[in-house]
């Protein structure tokens, strides 16, 4: 069709050519959209048997001895467990398949607190898992979190995130600090700990060190923006509030970035990006905010790096940073099992068995307060006590902010002007702002 | 199939009189259909397969962009052209058009040239042709979401491998995530590293067929090897030229798995530097606005797009690989008098042309003359 040389004319030929990369495009563009994992459900023998499968992603703890122990207990369930690498992959395996008619998805499927803002506004896609007899299992924030305006519990909480700060014991010794854990968390400001604390002995590290004090503008805002109960939305209409009236967001745009760029103190890092991860090999910056499952990750990076260390202190009070929840789609076929497992698996028993296995930091009272938990120590972090460090962190949070819809949205825009200032250095602080305030109108809402 | 509808009425002479007219009418147009429907029924499955994987989703994904249409809540109401409005409306659909572009222009143009000149060196004769030819494949069979997050790292402003090996011949660090330009530059590399290879495989099968009498002629004529390459080479493969350049055009305005790996967000950073079409697409249909009408209306607009300028490639392309401007002219000019010419012989020898062109009369002059064509067309020094 393409090499043209039949004698017609030549709109018939163009014509041709037209279809002909059409179909092409239509082709190519069809090999583009692969079909992903098979997380298949409910394969249901004659016996009566019936398996349940459980999606979570990264490391949720779950071991196959763990699994193979509710096997046991439970005859004729067997329990599947599927893992995505990225909870990112999973959130569009979930969302995709459940705007699918729930086909494919499994009986079990783990969620993050950040996805709840848009599933809440669809219940019936979940089961409901209130259940009287677990009232008192959670912390209360943790239970409201995954509670829908109409009363439903749509997911069993797994871990939370209580922040705490993690530093680097021997850049601090070189800059003439404390170093010891309990003498920074009182330098820090102990109790009381405010922002400006926090940053204050900042400008006296970088006075005296070529490190930078903490990775990023972006990590600090978002620390700072999770005490306030209501940054971008009015809880009691879950209207979004004008970014550009919003006098307690652009306070804490402007402290930080006083901080992080007038200042110095930030090392002008994006979190997850092949800088960020490089730097903990390149004395890049001396302490971070560190929520209890980011103790993983820095081990991951920081491997054969001396001087990790968690101090007992957070500025502002305290904060909860992420943390996961398990859902029953409402779609699968065996629902008041997977409900069942479900609650197995968030009871304290086994929620300290995965924190042992992967530091996923309890959500349940009963499980932070247990023995195990209280004496968990970790090597890598100079042997800290970080089970009792973050269980203390934990009793310092009030409550979790209010996340509407639009809140992912109007975060975004203000983190990407924290970005242009702080990584790629491309505006100054208000032209910055101002970028932000379009990207907020084009949102349009 | 011509050969073998001739043979089916045979039998049927063996049969009683009475019945044979029909048999043979009967069996005759079955035959009649054999050989013009057949080719048809044995390419369909490609266009069944295609009509349910490309064909439906592209009719559906049109009736998605006319409703409200929600990832979660599914289909909404009747909005017509809205969303293609709100979609135009956006100045992130702008900067992303651009951005495809830009990174369209700067991966496609050297990725071709680039191509063609491993293929012209693969095509002389080399010691152990075929390690050589494998080698430049390897990039292509290396997964793409691999090849990003590597050259991601790589690319990295402040500890990148690249900034440190331009900051050992003194240049200043480039801000391959914070320069527009420059992280263009960075994801077209990531482009041409896996795709010039295996294009240049492809020039290369097309310049194996070229045969070799062309370049003794022209070695005869007294044509150096860079005359060979121009007067002989790029006019032989003009049609895989064209194939190259238009799915390298496709290609380039879908880039995606590079862009959505080359940071840590994925979605082109903060000021959506280097957010292409198909991830603004993405954004809108999985980020946070999860507006399926949207991004439906942002693949029609795309799948129009490509084609658009997959149309321009065309045009230009062959204007391109031609010798001449006159050339075609010459050759169709040429091609009609060959036409005329076995018409007229057919029309002397064989039955009257009155009674239409018959299948079976109409093909052997139309052939020659197709032969003629291809011929007029591709070698132009006949004419002169």
């Amino acid at each position: 069709m393409l090499s043209s040389t039949r004698p017609t004319g030549r709109s018939r030929r163009l014509a041709a050519a037209t279809a002909g990369i059409a179909s092409l495009t239509l082709a190519l563009t069809a090999c583009g959209s692969g079909s992903d994992d098979g997380s298949g459900s409910d394969a249901e023998s004659a016996s009566g048997e019936i398996s349940l499968t459980v999606a979570t992603f990264n490391n949720f703890g779950y071991t196959d001895e763990l699994l193979a122990r509710y096997e046991a207990e439970n005859p004729g369930v067997t329990v599947e467990h599927v893992t995505a690498a990225r909870s990112e992959d999973a959130r569009t395996n979930l969302t995709t398949k459940l705007a699918a008619g729930g086909e494919g998805l499994a009986d079990i499927e783990a969620i993050e607190v950040d996805w709840l803002p848009e599933l809440t506004q669809y219940p019936d896609l979940f089961t409901d898992l209130s259940d009287p007899e677990l009232e008192g299992r959670w912390l209360d924030w943790k239970v409201e979190q995954a509670t829908t305006p109409d009363g439903k519990l749509i997911g069993y909480g797994t871990d939370i995130g209580p922040e705490a700060i993690c530093y680097r014991a021997d850049l601090f010794e070189a800059a003439g600090l404390p170093s010891d854990r309990e003498e920074v968390a009182e330098l820090l400001g102990g109790a009381d700990a405010t922002w400006e604390d926090y940053f204050e002995v900042g400008r006296q590290f970088v006075e005296s060190s070529d490190s930078a004090w903490f990775d990023g503008a972006t990590p600090t805002y978002q620390g700072m923006i999770n005490q306030v109960m209501d940054a971008y939305e009015d809880p009691a209409t879950g209207e979004p509030k004008d970014l550009a009236s919003n006098t307690v967001v652009k306070d804490l745009y402007d402290q930080v970035v006083q901080a992080a760029v007038t200042d110095g103190l930030s090392a002008g890092l994006e979190q997850w990006g092949g800088d960020w991860d490089a730097a903990f090999q390149n004395d890049g910056f001396a302490t971070m905010l560190c929520p209890a499952w980011m103790t993983g990750p820095i081990e991951e990076r920081a491997g054969g790096v001396d001087g990790w260390d968690v101090a007992d202190v957070f500025p502002g009070g305290g904060g909860n940073w992420g943390g996961s929840f398990l859902t029953v789609p409402a779609s699968g076929a065996h629902t008041e099992e997977a409900k069942k497992l479900a609650a197995w698996l968030t009871a304290p028993a086994q929620q300290i068995a995965a924190f042992e296995s992967a530091g996923t930091f309890p959500s349940q009272l009963e499980a932070q307060a247990s023995e195990q938990v209280q004496s968990f120590t970790n090597g890598f972090f100079s042997d800290a006590p970080v089970g009792k460090i973050f269980s203390a962190r934990a009793q310092a949070i009030e409550g979790a902010p209010f996340k509407g819809p639009n809140y992912f949205s109007i975060h975004q825009s203000v983190q990407n002007a924290l970005l242009r200032v702080d990584v790629t250095k491309e505006q100054d602080a208000e032209a910055a702002w101002q970028g932000a305030l379009e990207e907020f109108a084009s949102l349009g809402l | 199939m011509a050969v073998l509808s001739p043979t089916q009425p045979a039998p049927a002479r063996g049969r009683p009189p009475g019945r044979a007219p029909r048999r043979v009418g009967f069996s005759q147009r079955l035959g009649r259909w054999d050989v013009k429907l057949s080719p048809y029924l044995y390419i369909s499955p490609f266009f069944v397969l295609f009509a349910v994987t490309g064909l439906f989703p592209l009719v559906y994904t049109a009736f998605v962009s006319v409703h409200q249409w929600n990832l979660l809540g599914g289909q909404g109401e009747f909005v017509g052209l809205q969303n293609y409005a709100d979609v135009l409306d956006q100045p992130i659909f702008w900067r992303s058009l651009v951005n495809t572009v830009s990174i369209f222009v700067l991966s496609s143009v050297p990725q071709v040239l680039l191509a063609i000149t491993i293929a012209a060196l693969l095509d002389q004769n080399l010691r152990a042709a075929t390690f050589w030819r494998m080698g430049v494949l390897v990039p292509y069979i290396v997964a793409p979401v691999a090849v990003s997050m590597i050259f991601g790292r790589m690319f990295a402003d402040q500890y990148g491998l690249v900034n440190g090996l331009i900051g050992i011949v003194g240049i200043d660090p480039v801000g391959w995530h914070s320069d527009r330009l420059a992280s263009h530059v960075a994801i077209a590399t990531i482009v041409n590293y896996r795709w010039t290879g295996y294009n240049a495989l492809i020039f290369l099968a097309a310049m194996q067929a070229v045969p070799r009498e062309l370049y003794e002629a022209a070695v005869i004529d007294g044509a150096g090897r860079v005359r060979q390459f121009f007067s002989v080479t790029v006019p032989q493969i003009r049609a895989t030229i064209i194939f190259v350049v238009i799915t390298s055009t496709i290609g380039g305005l879908q880039i995606f798995d590079e862009v959505r790996m080359y940071d840590a967000a994925g979605l082109g950073g903060p000021s959506k530097n280097w957010m292409t079409t198909v991830l603004y697409l993405y954004d809108v249909a999985w980020g946070n606005q999860k507006n399926f009408g949207r991004a439906a209306a942002v693949a029609w607009i795309l799948f129009v797009l490509i084609i658009a300028i997959g149309m321009i490639n065309f045009l230009l392309t062959r204007r391109i690989s031609t010798s001449g401007p006159s050339t075609p002219k010459v050759g169709r000019r040429h091609t009609r008098a060959l036409l005329e010419r076995a018409r007229a012989a057919g029309s002397a020898t064989t039955t009257p042309p009155a009674a239409g062109p018959a299948p079976g009369a109409g093909a052997p002059p139309s052939g020659g003359a197709r032969a003629g064509a291809a011929r007029a067309g591709t070698t132009p020094e006949e004419d002169r």
